[in-house]
């Protein structure tokens, strides 16, 4: 199999759907002539022409609005946040035009849109440019939400997002766009949204990861291994729909459970998976769930302090030894 | 200020009567709302004019048992009434074809009757019945044609962006329709409008912005809101040309709205009409009005009532008798009492459609 950076694998996708469906374009700042402000969108100009690959003014409320009325009117925009922080500007038009206008239309008005880019931390950014949307997004109804690891589920993630017929949010992660990853070849290489996936089979214990966190998670299943410990990690891919009857039948099997996020801990993806694993699988654990998550606090700037408030794999090797004890 | 407009005029045929630039440019006056009914000076047909009334009447009637119904506890929620504002609506979707989109905020009925979804059904809407136009879901500010109408937005301002877009959709088809988006005095002054304006002038896109300008966002005179009350002269840093236009004055509405229309068509990009209007009524039926006099709006309703305008003039060319026209009036009731009868009976939404429509799977 071919290897593919995810940053190729999400170009690739976006091509390859562009063929097949006119209606596909893509919309942002610096998406056209520069590329992609992370060069993502390489070459789309040059194959799909202005008409179809559009150059923004910096101007988010503004073309986040316009991308939902376009799909209101028959286009498929796949809208590209430079990256998801600068997405605050837009949230209104995310939620309450985007998500919520199929179901105030009593099925009326779909609105087919991906809004794609970089999510979280990146590297001494500081906090207005290092935050984790998932929970947020995961919130609404009306949305799904993505957040792939691999650049294999990156494409074929991106390509279901773009043929979906609802508005998804695909968050992405700059540390992880130069990672090479195999990747299977053909244009019908599609993930099913809301599936997770097993990247690492165990029996002792179950973390669930997602994006980035999913390789620190088997970074760290790995040095557990040497003393003993199996785990089993659990690639969330998908955040909403969460695939939960994949993580209860795993923890069936392990009897306990270790979610990993990069973001905030309150009302975050890990109390999610607490919740519903708590009410579905109560009988079957043999520790209390482990959240491992960002500090709480905005994200420092300083090399010490931010490699200190997110989660490091020296954490989630603690955290497995000590689940484990029970 | 006296470029705004120079090159929409000089492109477009040259004004028909003393609706020109200079009069656009140099108007002064505080708004055209002191006007007169005028003789028409239209060449219009009269069955156009008599669409023009039945319409309105249509509004108005409407709205009217709306009102009634809201006072009996019929309808809930927020309801916001478009009384005296008949005409913009009106004169706008006379300009109009099939395939070009309209969208607004959240006082939609009459956008909706004027784009031609039946009374009944709006009405039922507003009962939050099955046959309600949104299935029972929207409510009063949420109601859609597929492929014409897409809303009814609550979020002040947010229906700008969002029918830019439908614009831009109509350019990358290359469908040679136009986006109509209107939006209120208040909502003008939302970053949005500006960030809009900005993309429709650099990607020439076929859009109409229309304000309706009624003077008051909530209980704010657009005196206490904005800076520089000319609201046609917002575009001209985007080079977008600006158009005052009576809104109370049905034919002026549609002959500004088809030069405009016809502008976009050709390609030349955003056009932005200012229409004076106001409405008779509190924001929503929950609004007692009192940051304006009881005076200011017995004039306004004595002296500028949009349907009393066409509807003298209609007399006067005796295109109708007065017969003719009570007559008129009384059919209207009667579909709208219909209606109002209709969206009591229509049964409540059932149960099991609580969940739909949340995603397409
Ligand atoms: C973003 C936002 N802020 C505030 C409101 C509450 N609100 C609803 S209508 C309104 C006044 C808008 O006035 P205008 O744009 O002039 O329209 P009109 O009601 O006169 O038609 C306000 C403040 C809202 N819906 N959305
Ligand atoms: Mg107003």
């Amino acid at each position: 199999m071919p290897e593919l950076t995810v940053r190729e694998a999400l170009r690739d996708a976006m091509a390859e759907e562009m063929r097949l469906d006119q209606d596909v374009c893509l919309i942002g700042e610096e998406v056209a002539e520069y590329q992609g402000a992370y060069k993502v969108s390489q070459g789309l100009l040059e194959e799909f022409g202005e008409l179809r690959v559009v150059d923004t003014p910096i101007t988010e409320a503004g073309f986040t609005g316009l991308g939902v009325g376009a799909a209101m009117g028959g286009l498929k925009p796949i809208v590209e946040f430079m990256t998801f922080n600068f997405a605050m500007q837009s949230i209104d038009h995310i939620i309450n035009s985007a998500a919520k206008t199929l179901y105030m239309s009593g099925g009326l008005i779909p609105v087919p849109i991906v809004f794609r880019g970089p999510n979280g931390a990146a590297s001494r950014v500081g906090a207005q440019h290092s935050q984790c949307f998932a929970s947020w997004y995961s919130h609404i109804p009306g949305l799904k939400v993505i957040s792939p690891w691999s650049a294999s589920d990156a494409k074929g993630l991106l390509k279901a997002a773009i043929r979906d017929p609802n508005p998804v949010i695909f968050l992405e992660n700059e540390l992880l766009y130069g990672e090479s990853f195999e990747v299977p070849e053909g244009e019908n290489e599609i993930v099913p949204i809301g599936k997770g996936k097993i990247v690492k089979s165990g029996s002792d214990v179950t973390i669930t990861a997602f994006s980035i966190m999913v390789g620190k998670a088997l970074d760290a299943a790995e040095i557990v291994s040497k003393d003993g410990i199996n785990v089993e990690v659990i690639d969330l891919r998908s955040i909403r729909p969460l695939d939960i009857e994949t993580i209860i039948s795993s923890v069936k099997k392990t009897n306990r459970l270790i979610s990993i996020e990069e973001g905030w801990p309150t009302s975050g993806i890990g109390a999610e998976i607490a919740a519903l694993t708590i009410k579905h699988a109560f009988d079957y654990l043999d520790a209390p769930i482990e959240r491992i998550t960002g500090l709480d606090i905005p994200l420092p700037y300083a090399e010490n302090l931010e490699r200190a408030a997110l989660p490091q794999v020296s954490n989630i090797t603690d955290s497995i030894r000590n689940i484990c004890q029970h | 200020m006296h470029i705004y407009g120079v090159q929409y005029f000089q492109n477009i045929e040259p004004p028909a009567t003393s609706v020109g630039l200079t009069e656009m440019t140099s108007n002064t006056e505080k708004n055209n709302l002191g006007k007169k009914n005028k003789l028409p000076i239209s060449k219009q047909s009269n069955k156009a004019l008599l669409e023009y009334l039945k319409t309105m009447l249509t509004i108005r009637r409407f709205e009217e048992k709306a009102g009634q119904l809201y006072g009996m506890g019929i309808i809930g929620g927020f309801c916001h009434l478009y009384i005296g504002q008949e005409a913009v609506v009106t004169g706008i979707q006379a300009a109009l074809k099939p395939g070009d989109t309209v969208i607004t905020g959240y006082r939609c009925h009459g956008h909706m009757l004027a784009a031609g979804s039946p009374p009944k059904n709006v009405m039922a809407e507003l009962t939050g019945k099955i046959d309600g136009v949104s299935s029972g879901k929207g409510g009063s500010m949420h109601m859609f044609i597929k492929g014409k109408f897409y809303g009814g937005h609550g979020i002040v301002g947010a229906q700008v962006p969002l029918g830019t877009g439908l614009a831009f959709a109509n350019k990358y088809k290359k469908s040679n329709n136009v986006s109509i988006t209107y939006f209120g005095d208040g909502a003008a002054n939302q970053g949005q409008v500006f960030e809009s304006f900005n993309m429709a002038a650099l990607w020439k896109l076929p859009i109409v912005y229309v304000i309706e300008n009624n003077q008051y966002a909530m209980g704010t005179s657009i005196s206490r809101s904005t800076a520089i009350e000319e609201l046609y002269s917002r575009g001209a840093a985007f080079g977008i040309p600006g158009k005052q236009v009576d809104g109370m004055d049905v034919i002026e509405v549609y002959k500004a709205a088809k030069k405009a229309v016809q502008n976009c068509r050709l390609g030349k990009g955003p056009i932005l009409l200012e229409l004076m209007t106001y409405r008779f009524r509190g924001h929503s039926m929950s609004d007692p009005a009192k940051y304006r006099t009881k005076e200011e709006v017995s004039k306004m309703r004595h002296e500028r009532d949009p349907i009393e305008h066409i509807k003298t003039i209609i007399l006067k060319n005796k295109i109708l008798s007065e017969d003719k026209f009570k007559q008129l009036d009384k059919e209207t009731r009667e579909i709208i009492s219909d209606a109002a009868d209709f969206a009591q009976s229509s049964s409540e939404p059932l149960l099991s459609t609580l969940t739909s429509d949340v995603i397409i799977d």
